[in-house]
């Protein structure tokens, strides 16, 4: 499907983030959206409102979370590429569907605009602290795809980046953005042309099976003629529900396992500022990732060997990226505004010590924090 | 009272259990109502509240406005919190923990709180037939995040996510019944109250405390904010909706449905319409179709006062 974008409109420029994801999924061919509000996500609901009716898709505000995850998974199987943006209780609400949508390879996209929890918690600050939901928040075994932009520029091009993801792979996959993001307006560039994948609907072999281990299976749409049968119980290749077979059971958990961690290296998306020659370096995400380059450049002044790590993907997490830094350095930070979830993942990975300086304020960390903590802790 | 746009209702009750000092915005006709609702609960009342404006507005430090116990859980289900602290309460004076005495168990929500996302919930309690009042603040809309529509927001109204312009007339719906939906759960009190009608509202809310069992009383609130018109209307608006009987005054008590307040001849719906700013799009003839669905239920109502009435009779 070509985009679609209005070619009487000059591309906008400056932009809030939030309506970045809405601009972008729309041009990736996002066509249809069911949401319910939630601070600070709802902006994404409100524009794309808008952009779906312009250009022939569709938008529902659904009666809850629980029913808008569903609502994306159903339109999915329609053959249309859905999304849902959310935020903090309704992500909590949205768990069920979303494991639902995991073990029958719906692919979806989720924007999870991160503010401070658990509970209600602060409604309109940031926070990092869906970390671990993003991995665990289903029950069972579970690897789904989370992607962690740190402007808007990257919202809008992460939110494209989902979408191609999850169609290549029949996967949920996660915009793990936050509030700072979410809402900071800032100059973007829009490119004409970039790459959009679609699912394969037509072709070899079963809906939920395939020869190969870590093989994607084709995905017919209803409608497109084949028997489908979708359940989130047990299935077989064909989708017929087998929940009283061990190796019908181990296989499926195993090659959607596989589907994704085989794949780590084409999935998993990371920056190095400055490692070259660094003797300590951050690892860091998302709106932390913007303090810590900042921290960076102002120690290199300094005269301190500083780097920094950024990963754009959360889950699968970047682990060869990370045991290679933590032989090179002697100190690997972590800044995250949650209480050291990112950091409690690195220190299996890394052989160097893994600090973790932690923010659970409702505020983003300031390059001051990190330079401090640094010349008291490390040098 | 025709003659008067603003009066103050000076025969209530002078105390107030939900105090000055909150938030809420100039004009909002729904923090009224919830003063007005605690004037007539009293103190022995315990308040399970669903996120929203009234959530946020009366409950932050130093300008928390409860004098009452207050719980806020989440969003969506202040009627199962309430039905646990009733359900609690009950089991505790049963064994003599707790002196007997009448508690004032309440759950609270919005119109997104209760026709959306806490339906079910609310449902359930109803269903089980707690002891409890749930008071359901209708201001057509999620205003605590920014005026989203709710299926509570009444047909061709402006929200941000039915925006009235060139691809449509605002809300495409006809607003859910809640009432309605609540009656057919057969508790023994359903009533409707308008904040402008404060002694019609005080009576119906002593009456729902009273009910043993589930008892749902449905405020009408107005939100200056959110629908876009001058704060000093809001009491007027309030009277302007149930003289055009878009908001009829009525309760249904055990099965029988009583009208609270008489109106005779309906005002034309455009009066009530035409000072809100989220339906200022409307054109003549959708204004006619309102007017004219407005009227059947109306009527629809009118013949289940009357039926009530003459099962009544026939009774005697
Ligand atoms: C699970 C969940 N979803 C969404 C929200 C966001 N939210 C908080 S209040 C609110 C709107 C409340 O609307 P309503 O119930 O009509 O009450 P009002 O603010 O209009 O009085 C929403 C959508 C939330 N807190 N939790
Ligand atoms: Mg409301």
């Amino acid at each position: 499907m070509p985009p679609s974008v209005d070619p009487k409109k000059p591309p906008q420029t400056l932009m809030q983030g939030n309506v970045a994801v809405a601009e972008a999924a729309i041009r990736v061919g996002c066509r249809f959206f069911g949401g319910y509000p939630i601070t600070p996500s709802s902006e994404v609901m409100m524009r794309i409102a808008q952009l779906l009716r312009e250009n022939n898709g569709t938008f529902i505000q659904m009666e809850d979370e629980i029913a808008s995850i569903c609502a994306v998974i159903g339109a999915s199987w329609s053959g249309a590429k859905a999304m849902t943006a959310t935020s903090g209780p309704g992500f909590s609400l949205m768990q069920e569907g979303l494991g639902y949508a995991y073990f029958t390879e719906t692919p979806l996209v989720l924007v999870d605009v991160q503010r401070a929890g658990p509970a209600t918690g602060q409604a309109t600050h940031v926070a990092q602290g869906d970390v671990m939901q993003f991995k665990y928040g289903s029950h069972g075994d579970y690897y789904p795809i989370a992607l962690a932009p740190w402007s808007v520029q990257e919202l809008y091009d992460l939110t494209i980046r989902s979408f191609n993801l999850a169609e290549k792979y029949r996967v949920p996959v996660f915009l793990a953005t936050d509030e700072a993001i979410g809402h900071a307006r800032e100059n973007i560039e829009i490119y004409e042309e970039f790459e959009i994948v679609d699912r394969v609907r037509e072709g070899e072999g079963m809906p939920f099976g395939h020869d190969a281990p870590d093989g994607v299976p084709v995905m017919p749409a209803f409608g497109d003629g084949a028997s489908l049968m979708v359940t989130g119980s047990t299935h077989n290749p064909q989708g017929f529900r087998k929940v009283d077979d061990p190796d019908v059971h181990n296989n499926l958990v195993t090659r959607l396992m596989r589907k994704t961690m085989d794949h780590v290296d084409d999935i998993v998306e990371t920056e190095e500022y400055f490692l070259d020659d660094a003797e300590i370096a951050f690892f860091a995400f998302g709106i932390s990732a913007r303090t810590a380059v900042a921290a960076v450049r102002r120690l290199r002044e300094k005269g301190v060997k500083a780097g920094l790590l950024r990963t754009r993907t959360l889950w699968p997490f970047p682990e060869k990226q990370i045991t290679e830094v933590g032989k090179q350095v002697r100190a690997l930070i972590v800044p995250e505004l949650n209480k050291g979830m990112m950091a409690s993942v690195a220190r299996g990975y890394s052989q160097a010590p893994v600090h973790q300086i932690n923010k659970t304020n409702g505020y983003v960390l300031e390059p001051e924090e990190l330079i401090e903590y640094v010349e008291e802790e490390l040098s | 009272m025709e003659k008067y746009n603003v009066y103050a209702a000076r025969l209530l009750p002078k105390v107030d259990y939900l105090g000055s000092g909150h938030r809420a915005c100039q004009g909002c006709g729904e923090v009224l109502a919830m003063r007005l609702v605690h004037k007539a609960l009293g103190k022995n009342t315990i308040v399970a509240s669903a996120t929203g404006c009234m959530e946020i507005i009366s409950s932050p430090y130093p300008e928390s406005a409860w004098k009452v116990p207050w719980i806020h859980v989440a969003f969506e289900n202040s009627a199962a919190v309430a039905s646990g602290i009733e359900a609690g309460y009950k089991a505790l004076m049963r064994k003599g923990k707790y002196p007997k005495r009448k508690i004032n168990f309440v759950g609270y929500g919005g119109d997104g709180a209760t026709a959306d996302i806490g339906l079910q919930w609310l449902s359930g309690a109803m269903e089980r037939g707690h002891d409890m009042v749930y008071v359901c603040y209708d201001n057509e809309a999620y205003m605590n995040t920014g005026i989203q529509r709710s299926s509570a927001t009444p047909l061709g109204a402006s929200t941000t996510t039915s925006p009235a312009g060139k691809a449509s007339t605002g809300q495409q719906t006809w607003k859910k019944n809640m009432p309605e939906i609540i009656a057919a759960h057969n508790v023994p009190y359903v009533a409707t109250v308008n904040p402008s009608y404060p002694f019609d509202m005080f009576q119906k809310v002593q009456k729902a405390a009273a009910t043993p069992g589930p008892a749902y009383v449905h405020v009408y609130s107005s939100c200056p904010t959110g629908w876009r018109m001058r704060p000093e209307l809001a009491v007027q608006i309030g009277r302007l909706a149930t003289e055009t009987g878009i908001f009829p005054l009525y309760e249904v008590e055990n099965g029988v449905y009583r009208m609270t307040h008489e109106e005779g001849d309906l005002r034309p719906v455009r009066d009530y319409l035409k000072p809100q700013g989220r339906f200022r799009h409307l054109t003549d003839d959708l204004i006619d179709s309102i007017q004219a669905r407005i009227r059947q239920d109306y009527r629809k109502l009118q013949l289940k006062v009357r039926m009530s009435q003459e099962e009544r009779d026939g009774d005697e």
